[in-house]
């Protein structure tokens, strides 16, 4: 068993562990200086008790806790979301770190540990409240299904450290949950409804239907829908709820098509969007009912085959082949992971790398510090051309509309979309006005 | 007799010195399961009845001690569907930790009630089958009821002041806490099996038909170990939800019924300290092998099937039957 | 149009339909359940594991060796069958003169491991398998546009219930099954292998649920959790019929998924618990089931 140097003061006795935490706190006061100051040149010996194989490689190191910089990844390996984040999403944590150390060439060094949550909120707390714990861990990514992203960005905050969300959907991350230590850096439901359900009505799609997994995601997925599709000028006829998770969807979906609505708008996610096509389509109902997948990623399609889901709008944050940066970076992951990208592992990506430019730009890996340099710094990468966190912690970026080809179009191997549309940042999220989150000056 | 108050003591003392060389937060769990495979046992060891429906104690206790601790009673409850007349509105603060406890337990014994009513009317593998369709409807109640959060789970549980005195907040106050609470859980349990109820149970898993020839309600019997099972589940699933401070579908899953057969077949069942030994094994291997991904269910299945192929008596079991040698 | 209670009577036709589909796979399911059941009394837990694994083998024979549907049809439910009998014979039968519960945690601890290798290998998100060329499109029946590969699952599952309810009732081979049932020592004593006939009736049940695997294959995604998501109400359906009752589960399958079926036109939400509040009333008035007898 691993001593951790608290456990070991506790042996000592109580006084001391006052006195431990009084250095600590010495310590890293000073470390709430101006982003953009050169890295201070004040040589600072590492914090009592931290192991002497992370000792900080040079003087020059500034403020970064225990020697190194700790990232860790905590998705889903296991469950349904790993296609679409897993081990994707750790390879991409991965490259980021590498190619940051080739082209920073920082200064201090950078370690990263990963583990499976199994996309369940309690799982996930323990292993972030271990982390921060005993293995000095700085900051927590990815943490796809919101309920494990809610439930260690409260674990972050306690322990005032930084999380930065990619895989999670819901926008209460950045309004009633949200917190000052977190980003929610690629995508979330209102971008998405947004995104999808405006570009639907404008192509004539305007009654809708909607078929609802019978859950708090499902439903907030279909009341921001609502909101969109009514602001634009269409009409809802109705919506079914079905059970979570759920396999035969056909008796909804013929209450659907008797509805005689336009669209009928998919408000569910994984396995049971993916049925839900598929049945769809077995029904007769596509054609001739166009359906819109809600929150869709590129392995689903990829999973379902164009056939089925040829004609489909969806809202991305990410498409592989959309320029030349996108096509160059999804080749060097595609290389590795023999599958390409989906938006929540570019995200994870780019996420990762700008909160290692922003601890080098601070120089010092104080959340306070870091958190500021990030949110000052605009991000322009492959991933976000014109990116700006805001104080919410909504990472604001451009969104695109793509349509699913039909099986005749595509040239190639997960060549799948049309990008019909390119969505501002500021049109694609949630406006900060209508924000709850109470960190927003109102 | 004598041996058993020995391993209690060493064991204390142990879980005393414990948190200082183990992470604290991670005994927490382990004392949690622990209780809550003790609580299994008397059931499964003791009476010969296996339950496959216990996360709907373990869980439904901890939805509610996590919602009364957070909200207090704000009962605004209208029923969905044609349901609809059913309504009904209250409003108090949020309850201590002491009382959220209580709470949480006392559902889950009126909840055994109810299932327990239902199961024991079949025995053997009927009675697995009715207690897991049972409990399935708790889960999908769970989904369905507002206030649990759904697949979010019900989150940000305070630890709150024990008594208005000792701040839980502090991680050596609630984990002392908890180890009082497993030490409470686990005399009752000791006690209940070691009196002359307990001595009745047995000999209802021996043989059932002998005993309602020497006069006793089974039935009765066989409720009253239901009832106080579920309650102690209830106990364990209420102290993890402060502990974690949160509480989510994984707790009422059919999954963690299955766990809880594990840690008590693993450790030995019928045994005074098999269970904590099941759950120590199961929990930990949970905890260090979590970057195994998938290779953590199939470990888990291995164990299951070793379990009942080649160790039947359990980890304790086994070393038991050594030292009658 | 004729409405009852505000639903119109074809939407109402087409969601029986519907749920007479889904009974189908329910009667096949709990058929395989009830014949192990009836003869080695242990509760399958193996099978929602074993169901999935036959609409993999059929993926896997379709993307990786060019077999197509109906010969999966055939080889999925042998290789299953073959795989369920070595597992009879190197672990279920050690627990024979056990409680029968032990057999319940063995086959529990079989799904786990059989569910998270298919994990494992093939992840979570599913894998896509099309209808066979003969039966894509759709009859257009006035009230449903009801697709022909439905059609075929109902009526290919409703002919392998009967001629398995058939062999059983009717047959020497049945009278054998149906004697070891009620007294297996007897029947050892009359000359009949009966270590033999358990190892057959097992192979036999699991390649049913393989056979529904296939069958599923092209309708829901084959993912390796369908098997565990389907299998609780398959227990209830067991449950509600009498357990062991051949033609109990073959009724009680079919009539569980029409009831599903007007459930979700009426109150949807409720669609996933109707067959377990069904059960409890069952359990409280007929502690047996509907078609079990009281042993």
């Amino acid at each position: 068993m691993k001593l951790n140097p608290n456990h070991r003061a506790v042996l000592i006795g109580a006084a001391l562990t006052l006195a431990l935490a009084a250095c600590g706190k010495k310590d890293e006061a000073p470390k709430t200086a101006e982003p953009a100051a050169t890295p201070s040149s004040t040589a600072t010996t590492p914090p009592p008790g931290a192991p002497s194989t992370a000792a900080a490689p040079s003087a020059g190191s500034g403020k970064i806790s225990d020697g190194a910089v700790k990232i860790g990844v905590l998705t889903d390996l296991s469950g349904l979301y790993s296609d679409l984040a897993g081990s994707g999403a750790v390879l991409a944590t991965q490259m980021a770190i590498e190619t940051f150390q080739e082209q920073a060439k920082p200064d201090f060094k950078i370690e990263m540990v990963s583990s499976d949550h199994q996309n369940k909120g309690d799982i996930a707390a323990n292993k972030a409240r271990q982390w921060f714990d005993t293995e000095a861990v700085d900051v927590i990514t990815e943490l796809v299904t919101t309920s494990t992203a809610l439930a260690v960005m409260k674990v972050a905050k306690e322990k005032n450290k930084i999380t930065l969300v990619s895989g999670a959907a819901s926008t209460a991350i950045t309004n009633e949950e949200c917190t000052d230590t977190n980003v929610h850096w690629t995508y979330d439901t209102y971008s998405l409804a947004n995104g999808t359900g405006k570009a639907v009505v404008k192509q004539g799609g305007d009654t809708w239907y909607f078929l609802t997994a019978d859950y708090k995601f499902g439903q907030s997925l279909e009341a921001d829908t609502t909101a969109v599709v009514k602001a634009n000028g269409g009409k809802v006829l109705g919506s079914v709820r079905h059970p979570f998770p759920g396999t035969d969807f056909s008796s909804f979906l013929l209450q659907a098509q008797a509805s005689g609505a336009k669209v009928i708008g998919l408000a569910n996610a994984g396995t049971d969007t993916t049925n839900s096509i598929k049945q769809a389509a077995e029904f007769g109902i596509t054609p001739k009912q166009t359906l819109a997948g809600l929150l869709m990623f590129i392995s689903d399609v990829h999973a379902l085959g164009l056939k089925a889901t040829q004609g489909m709008y969806l809202t991305t944050g990410y498409y592989w082949d959309r320029d030349d940066d996108t096509r160059a970076w999804s080749k060097r992951f595609f290389d590795k992971h023999k599958r390409m990208p989906t938006m929540v592992q570019a995200g994870q990506y780019s996420a990762v790398m700008h909160y290692l430019n922003a601890v080098k730009a601070a120089g010092t890996d104080d959340t306070a510090a870091v958190m500021k340099t990030m949110k000052a710094t605009p991000i322009s990468d492959f991933f976000a051309k014109n990116g700006k966190v805001r104080e919410d912690g909504r990472m604001v970026h451009d969104m695109y509309l793509v349509q699913v080809k039909k099986p005749d179009e595509s040239k190639a191997a997960w060549d799948y979309y049309h990008i019909r549309q390119t969505i501002p940042g500021e049109q694609a999220f949630q406006p900060l006005a209508q924000s709850k989150c109470p960190l927003v000056k109102k | 007799m004598k041996r058993d108050y020995l391993i209690m003591l060493v064991l204390l003392a142990a879980l005393i010195v414990a948190p200082m060389f183990i992470y604290p937060v991670f005994l927490m769990k382990l004392l949690c399961f622990a209780l809550f495979a003790c609580a299994f046992n008397l059931l499964l060891g003791y009476t010969g009845l296996l339950s496959f429906g216990h996360a709907a104690f373990f869980g439904g206790s901890a939805y509610i001690t996590g919602h009364l601790v957070r909200n207090g009673f704000d009962i605004n409850f209208t029923a969905p569907g044609f349901l609809k007349f059913i309504s009904l509105s209250v409003d108090t603060a949020p309850l201590t930790p002491e009382l959220g406890l209580l709470a949480g337990t006392a559902v889950a014994a009126a909840l055994g009630f109810l299932v327990g009513g239902l199961a024991i009317r079949r025995a053997g593998i009927y009675f697995a089958m009715i207690t897991l369709a049972l409990a399935q409807m708790v889960y999908f109640l769970a989904l369905q009821f507002p206030f649990t959060g759904g697949e979010d789970g019900l989150q940000g549980v305070p630890r709150g002041r024990l008594f208005g005195i000792f701040d839980l907040t502090q991680t050596y106050t609630m984990y002392f806490f908890v180890l009082a609470i497993f030490c409470i859980g686990f005399w009752i349990i000791y006690r209940a099996i070691h009196s002359p109820f307990g001595q009745v149970l047995k000999a209802i898993r021996e043989n059932e038909p002998r005993a309602i020839s020497l006069g006793y309600d089974v039935d009765k019997y066989k409720l009253v170990a239901f009832v106080l099972s579920a309650a102690l589940s209830g106990l364990a699933g209420s102290t993890k939800t402060l502990v974690f401070q949160l509480a989510s579908l994984t707790d009422v899953h059919w999954h963690m019924s299955g766990e809880v057969v594990l840690m008590t077949l693993l450790g030995g069942m019928g045994t005074v300290f098999g269970p904590i030994a099941g759950a120590a094994i199961v929990v930990g291997l949970q905890n260090y092998a979590a970057g195994l991904g998938e290779w953590v269910t199939v470990i888990t299945g291995a164990i299951f099937v070793m379990c009942v192929l080649a160790f039947r008596r359990g980890v304790v079991g086994e070393i038991g039957a050594l030292f009658k040698k | 149009m004729t409405e009852i209670f505000g639903v119109p009577v074809q939407a109402l036709f087409g969601q029986l339909l519907v749920g007479l589909i889904n009974g189908s796979f329910y009667a096949v399911l709990s058929l395989g359940l009830a014949i192990i059941f009836g003869l080695l009394n242990i509760i399958n837990f193996a099978h929602g594991a074993l169901y999935m694994m036959g609409a993999f083998l059929a993926w896997i024979g379709l993307t990786y060796f060019g077999i197509n549907y109906w010969l999966a049809l055939v080889l999925a439910p042998l290789v299953v069958g073959i795989f369920g009998m070595l597992l009879e014979r190197l672990m279920l039968k050690r627990l024979y003169h056990l409680d029968h519960l032990y057999g319940l945690l063995l086959t529990f601890g079989l799904a786990l491991i059989i569910e998270g290798l298919f994990r494992y290998f093939y992840g979570i998100s599913g894998q896509p398998y099309t209808v066979p060329e003969a039966l894509g499109g759709a009859w257009n029946l006035g009230f449903i546009f009801l697709p022909k590969y439905r059609g075929w699952v109902i009526a290919s599952s409703l002919v392998v219930c009967l001629v398995t309810w058939f062999v059983i009732e009717r047959t020497k081979l049945g009278a054998y099954l149906r004697a070891g049932t009620e007294n297996p020592k007897l029947l050892q004593a009359f000359g009949v292998n009966v270590p033999l006939l358990i190892t057959l009736t097992y192979g036999y049940g699991v390649a049913l649920a393989a056979f529904a695997g296939v069958l599923a294959a092209p309708i829901f995604s084959v993912n390796p959790v369908m098997g565990s998501n389907l299998i609780i109400v398959v227990f209830a359906v067991v449950v509600i019929g009498g357990m062991g009752s051949i033609l109990g589960s073959i009724v009680t399958g079919l009539g569980l998924g029409l009831v599903e079926g007007i459930t979700r036109v009426y109150y949807p939400e409720a669609s996933a618990v109707v067959v377990f509040v069904i059960m409890a009333i069952v359990l409280l008035v007929r502690p047996a089931g509907l078609f079990g007898r009281e042993k």
